[in-house]
């Protein structure tokens, strides 16, 4: 697989390590009232969807930044890639 | 049909006319008692155990495709019961010993063949490790020896023992483990499942659950809609795709796991052998060709193939423990889907939704564990109560944290 690198262009996806769902971006509330139930979703629940995946991946045999790839779970097929933090910048999740 | 060797010989001599199919091809009935969708191994072996064991009446395992067309026939066929925590061993060495009953059992060859499993050990650490895990493995009923150089050198001298990186420093043996002919498994179940009255109904995609007040009234498939009073999921590796029918979401990931195989060769490998740094585990088939495979590919998949860094990742593996495999060729290459639970082991348990019982979170460790998953499965579908050896394959453990992580990689499935 070739990831289209937002800012050094198409690299193999052999330089980069896979985390997992995007959704990770969106870690709970600790001083909510029901955190244990929204951290125990947050970090064992997954959607593991059969066609488009947004996922994150670390460039780390490359520049170190986290891309958040846009991917079919049945073609491999990329069709979007992001840098998690503008991602995370636009839900408010990072300075 | 009961198979024998004078059945065979009295057929060769009548020309073959009087074998008959070994399973039916029925119709599905309106309704069922329990319905079991999927129709590999778990789920063959649920309804074979269920009738035979548990005195199940009236039970249909459904399959989208034909039976035995997924995990159970792309996996490398290897069994064993060699694992650490409480929560596993006693199950897994149930397994191993219904395994070697199997045969007999359901009057199939299954090739089953003890002819054991060898994991490499390279360090002190890792021997320490392995004494641990081999003490645990007896402590459970199974069996494991810690091998020594001289002696491993003995049973596999063209190893590479002296590597740079890996040197080989001993192994731990369980002589119990060995392979089996995965597709006569699902065979050997769907056969004798059939003859117990089971309906196995093949080309019937399940399409949705009809839930009514949070109870499952059954299950509308490309065959219509068909009631049960309990309905049993076995689909691992699709798991994700069918609970999300119940919108259900699970503690699992799909990733993809390639496996290959070579030209057929002489026999030169006895046993299988796992080089768990190398990332690369073997075992020669009784047709010659040497079954191989490494680790995950890494990200999400419900693609039925894996991408060329992993099979490179893994020739390599195989070159620095076999050096001789450098000339031998690839002769088929595949990858088949596993549900990466978020511990490393698997679930058999209730849903929060009334009559739906689910079983998967197998990682790449479905197979062996077939016979005591399905035996188990019916239990629970039966007894509405957990078998003792699984009872620890809850869905709330992840909630609890009463987790069975044998590598303690934490809640990352692509590292199990």
């Amino acid at each position: 697989m070739i990831i289209n690198h937002p800012l050094l262009g198409p690299r193999d996806a052999q330089e980069f390590t896979y985390l997992g769902d995007a959704s990770l971006i969106d870690r709970p509330d600790w001083q909510a009232e029901d955190a244990d139930r929204k951290f125990y979703e947050y970090a064992y629940l997954r959607d593991n969807p059969a066609g488009l995946h947004r996922e994150l991946w670390f460039h780390e045999q490359g520049d170190r930044s986290w891309l958040v790839v846009t991917r079919n779970t049945v073609t491999h097929e990329i069709t979007q890639v992001e840098l998690a933090r503008d991602v995370a910048r636009a839900r408010g999740r990072s300075a | 049909m009961r198979y024998s060797g004078f059945k065979v010989i009295k057929e060769a001599l009548t020309g073959h006319k009087g074998w008959t199919p070994a399973w039916r091809d029925p119709d599905p009935q309106p309704s069922y008692d329990v319905v079991i969708i999927g129709g590999g191994g778990h789920g063959l072996a649920t309804a074979y155990y269920l009738a035979k064991q548990f005195g199940g009446k009236r039970i249909a395992v459904l399959e989208k495709g034909w039976i035995g067309g997924g995990n159970v026939g792309r996996n490398t066929t290897i069994i064993r019961s060699n694992y650490l925590l409480d929560g596993n061993e006693p199950f897994y060495e149930f397994s191993l010993k219904l395994w070697e009953g199997l045969e007999q059992d359901l009057n199939y060859n299954a090739m089953i063949s003890q002819r054991g499993i060898l994991n490499l050990i390279h360090t002190d650490a890792q021997r320490d490790a392995f004494t641990r895990r081999g003490n645990a493995m007896i402590l459970n009923g199974a069996d494991a020896e810690l091998l020594s150089v001289d002696q491993i050198r003995a049973r596999y001298p063209f190893m590479n023992f002296d590597d740079a990186r890996f040197p080989i420093k001993g192994g731990l043996a369980q002589h119990r483990g060995g392979t089996v002919r995965h597709d006569a498994v699902a065979w050997g179940y769907a056969r004798g499942a059939d003859s117990l009255g089971v309906d196995i109904i093949q080309n019937c995609e399940v399409t949705g659950f009809r839930i009514e007040n949070g109870v499952c009234k059954g299950v509308e498939t490309s065959r219509g809609f068909i009631g049960a009073g309990k309905v049993g999921c076995a689909v691992a590796g699709s798991s994700g795709r069918l609970m999300a029918k119940a919108d259900m979401r699970l503690p699992i990931e799909s990733h993809v796991l390639q496996a290959f195989v070579s030209e057929g060769l002489k026999p030169i490998l006895p046993g299988v052998v796992t080089f768990g740094a190398g990332h690369f585990y073997c075992s020669q088939s009784d047709k010659g060709g040497l079954v191989f495979g490494g680790d995950l590919d890494g990200y999400n998949s419900y693609a039925q193939r894996g991408n060329l860094p992993v099979v490179e990742d893994v020739a390599e593996g195989g070159m620095a423990l076999f050096p001789m495999l450098g000339r031998v060729r690839l002769l088929r290459m595949w990858g088949g889907i596993m549900d990466m639970s978020m511990d490393g082991s698997p679930i058999i348990d209730r849903t929060h939704i009334g009559g739906l019982y689910f079983n998967g979170g197998w990682c790449y460790g479905g197979f062996k564990a077939t016979p005591a998953s399905g035996w188990c499965f019916a239990h629970l579908l039966a007894k509405d109560e957990p078998h003792p050896v699984a009872a620890a394959y809850r869905f709330d453990r992840f909630e609890k944290g009463r987790m069975i992580d044998e590598k303690g990689m934490g809640a990352q499935p692509n590292l199990h």
